[in-house]
């Protein structure tokens, strides 16, 4: 599934980003494909705010559509 | 020579000064530690072919470069551009990492030490760290790099002065080996190994400047680089804390709309309070009115008026009711400079605690049906205050199609402080109807238009993707810092432009060109719009000052629904000469224009629509001005639902285009 199905209190693995860009930036953050992560929060219809660690991130929701994610 | 990378930056390096360069992610607290290197006595320039400023000062007979925050150095944005020439010309760098996150700080960290040069690493706010039950071992962390690790907590000055004597103890860490090997394949074409680095990561920037190709290896380096950062803080540090704190709780509070709406109107609220009632009522009062006019513009003519008469052309351009040396001066330090503190004080103040980008995750839903991101609520609240200083902010923004529909909702549909202040003077005089008739046609205008644009602009526009730090209490003597510096930068970039819109609209005074105008638009006012012959004269005053427009309308004795007509009009009017201005440095000449005649167009016409609507429905009771409203929302709706229609009809036929692509 995709990162903007997520439900807040989820964790989940990346499986794949789509966009270039934003995968190199996203390894910079530390959220490479693979990682394990917690979704802190889903703002209805807006943006998903997910965390790893301390590391707070909030995302697009259409970043997140492009966002390959598994639950286990 | 092509290799001169760090030449672009226009700094006088002394003869035989080494360039002490300080690098680190946003917020990790680099301006301390370079102002504590350089005291008092700092250069700002402007980076070449960007719009960011660089600081430099000296420390003894070198010099120390700050550069902008970044989470890596690449092409991704004019940031990492431009810290990643400075880095790469630095004969050494003092890379401030923060504590708390060093999973993400150490990633820059070590992309620097692999690009060869030599690195002292400040690690700070460790006391926030311990805090929060962090332990970090710097000792075993300086022996894994490879390079000398300071703990510091640099708001508090601790650690500095051990920076400063371990500064040329700085020393190349220890590289990834096998990136060694791949760089060393490069090295027989490329004589600096950070430019040979960045060239394996893919940067074309770099690539060109040697006529090479860039490499496409940049995933498979930063991969490495995350397994290796990762192995290192699993290694240095100790974590015995308890998640979920008071601060997590409030910053979920000010993300989600239940309760941050409420949270966003108090922050609002406590602005409004201090920069409308205080500021523009008390502080300018005293500014503007007593000292500026009081004291400063009869001592400016009458020192002038020694020299050439007043009533003379030089002396009307200089000294006159649009006075280079009187308007601008009393407009710009009477007026504009008090509001603009106010407002950067604000934005400093939510900069520091961390809001701004809670506010930006908040927003980002609305503001991206208008084609922005979240980050965009900084330029349109600031364009409350001065839209000038807005349309400079606007550089913030992710992409040229951003920046485009920003600038123009802002010169278009929102009221500068100035002009606020006179409009809720006149509002306070018509019902409450009325003012929600004319709240809700701007709010339309900005909706719509922002939608349109959104559908008609070609490209997309940026996704958010935004670090939240985490919340904290702001520190004042940062942000009155922050609050100077902004201030003066917008200064030294509107004053002369200012002056410049003051000589303008004098020699258009002097030459009758302003009686012109005023002539040729009264058809329009009265016809159209509904309204007395002199509101045109209202309109060209507008042209200098929003709030020129504004007041002169205030003269008038005007019925409710002009008053709603006018000041509908005379927002969407063209922003004042200063924005204009602006909107031609900041954007080419034919979008400026574009946008100029545009405001113009839209400004008439939706004053118009309320004038012709209130006609035909009528205005007598508070039903009949409800229905006006009822009848502006629905065609802002008709137009909104129209353009969607139009985008979705369009899409499917760009994605196949893609495929057949």
């Amino acid at each position: 599934m995709t990162l903007d199905r997520i439900k807040r209190g989820q964790s989940f693995k990346i499986s794949h980003i789509l966009n270039d860009t934003v995968r190199s930036q996203a390894i910079r953050f530390g959220i490479a494909e693979g990682e394990w992560l917690t979704c802190e929060e889903v703002v209805p219809a807006g943006p998903i705010v997910i965390r790893k660690n301390r590391q707070q991130i909030a995302l697009g929701r259409q970043l997140a559509k492009e966002i390959n994610i598994s639950l286990n | 020579m092509s290799h001169c990378h760090g030449c672009s930056i226009q700094i006088n390096i002394p003869e035989g000064a080494r360039r002490i360069v300080l690098a680190g992610n946003p917020n990790a607290g680099k301006s301390v530690f370079f102002n504590y290197l350089t005291g008092m006595y700092v250069d700002v320039s402007n980076y070449p072919g960007t719009t960011l400023e660089i600081s430099h000062g000296r420390y003894k007979g070198d010099v120390v470069i700050d550069t902008p925050g970044v989470y890596g150095i690449s092409s991704f944005n004019d940031e990492e551009r431009v810290a990643r020439d400075v880095i790469l010309s630095a004969d050494m760098v003092i890379n401030v990492v923060n504590a708390v996150y060093l999973e993400r700080d150490l990633f820059l960290t070590q992309q620097i030490i692999d690009t060869g040069v030599p690195v002292l690493v400040a690690l700070n706010m460790v006391d926030e760290a311990a805090r929060q039950g962090l332990h970090v071992d710097h000792q075993l962390l300086s022996q894994l790099l490879g390079v000398p690790v300071i703990p510091t907590v640099a708001v508090k000055k601790q650690g500095l002065e051990e920076v400063k004597q371990q500064l040329w103890q700085s020393r190349r860490g220890h590289a990834d080996e096998l990136l060694q090997q791949e760089l060393d394949k490069l090295l027989s074409k490329v004589s600096n190994p950070g430019e040979a680095l960045l060239i394996l990561e893919g940067d074309a920037a770099v690539a060109e400047r040697h006529g090479l190709q860039p490499l496409d290896r940049r995933e498979e380096i930063y991969l490495q680089r995350r397994q290796r950062v990762n192995q290192l803080v699993g290694q240095v540090v100790k974590d015995s804390s308890k998640t979920a704190s008071l601060t997590n709780s409030l910053s979920r509070m000010m993300i989600k709309p239940l309760t941050g709406i409420p949270i966003l109107l108090l922050a609002l609220y406590a602005m409004y309070q201090i920069i409308g009632v205080f500021v523009a009522g008390t502080v300018v009062g005293l500014t503007e009115e007593t000292i500026m006019i009081g004291h400063f513009e009869p001592a400016i003519r009458s020192l002038v008026g020694s020299f050439i008469s007043e009533e003379s052309i030089p002396g009307t351009i200089l000294i006159g009711e649009f006075g280079v040396l009187t308007m601008t001066f009393t407009y710009v330090f009477g007026l504009l400079m008090p509001l603009v503190m106010g407002f950067y004080f604000f934005l400093s103040l939510f900069e520091d605690s961390g809001y701004l980008p809670r506010l930006a995750t908040l927003v980002d839903r609305l503001l991206t049906s208008i084609g922005l991101n979240g980050r965009a609520v900084i330029p349109l609240i600031l364009g409350l205050g001065c839209v000038t200083m807005a349309t400079i902010t606007t550089r913030l923004l992710g992409s040229e199609r951003e920046r485009r529909i920003a600038i123009f909702l802002l010169g278009l549909t929102i009221p500068c402080s100035a002009q606020l202040g006179v409009i809720a003077g006149m509002l306070a005089a018509v019902g409450p109807e009325f003012v929600a008739l004319y709240t809700l046609v701007i709010l339309s205008v900005l909706v719509v238009t922002g939608t349109l644009m959104n559908t008609l602009l070609s490209g997309q526009s940026s996704n958010l993707l935004i670090d939240l730090p985490p919340l904290r209490f702001p520190r004042l003597p940062n942000v009155l810092t922050k609050t100077g510096i902004k201030s003066y930068q917008f200064l030294k970039e509107a004053f002369p432009l200012f002056a410049l819109g003051a000589l303008i609209i004098s020699v258009f005074q002097v030459s009758g060109i302003l009686t012109l105008l005023q002539n040729s638009l009264a058809p329009l006012t009265v016809g159209w719009l509904g309204l007395p012959k002199e509101a045109a004269t209202a309109f060209i005053m507008g042209l200098i000052r929003r709030d020129f427009g504004a007041a002169g309308l205030a003269d008038m004795p005007l019925t409710s629904i002009q008053t709603v007509v006018s000041l509908t009009t005379i927002t969407l009017f063209v922003p004042c000469i200063a924005s204009i201005l602006v909107m031609f440095k900041e954007r080419t000449k034919k979008e400026a224009a574009i946008m100029w005649l545009s405001t113009w167009v839209i400004a008439f016409f939706i004053g118009g629509i309320v004038a012709q609507l209130s006609q035909w429905l009528g205005v007598s009771t508070p039903l009949e001005v409800v229905s006006v409203i009822g009848a502006v929302l629905a065609l802002a709706a008709i137009t909104v639902l129209s353009a969607r229609f139009l985008k979705k009809s369009q899409l499917p036929r760009s994605s196949r285009s893609k495929e057949v692509a």
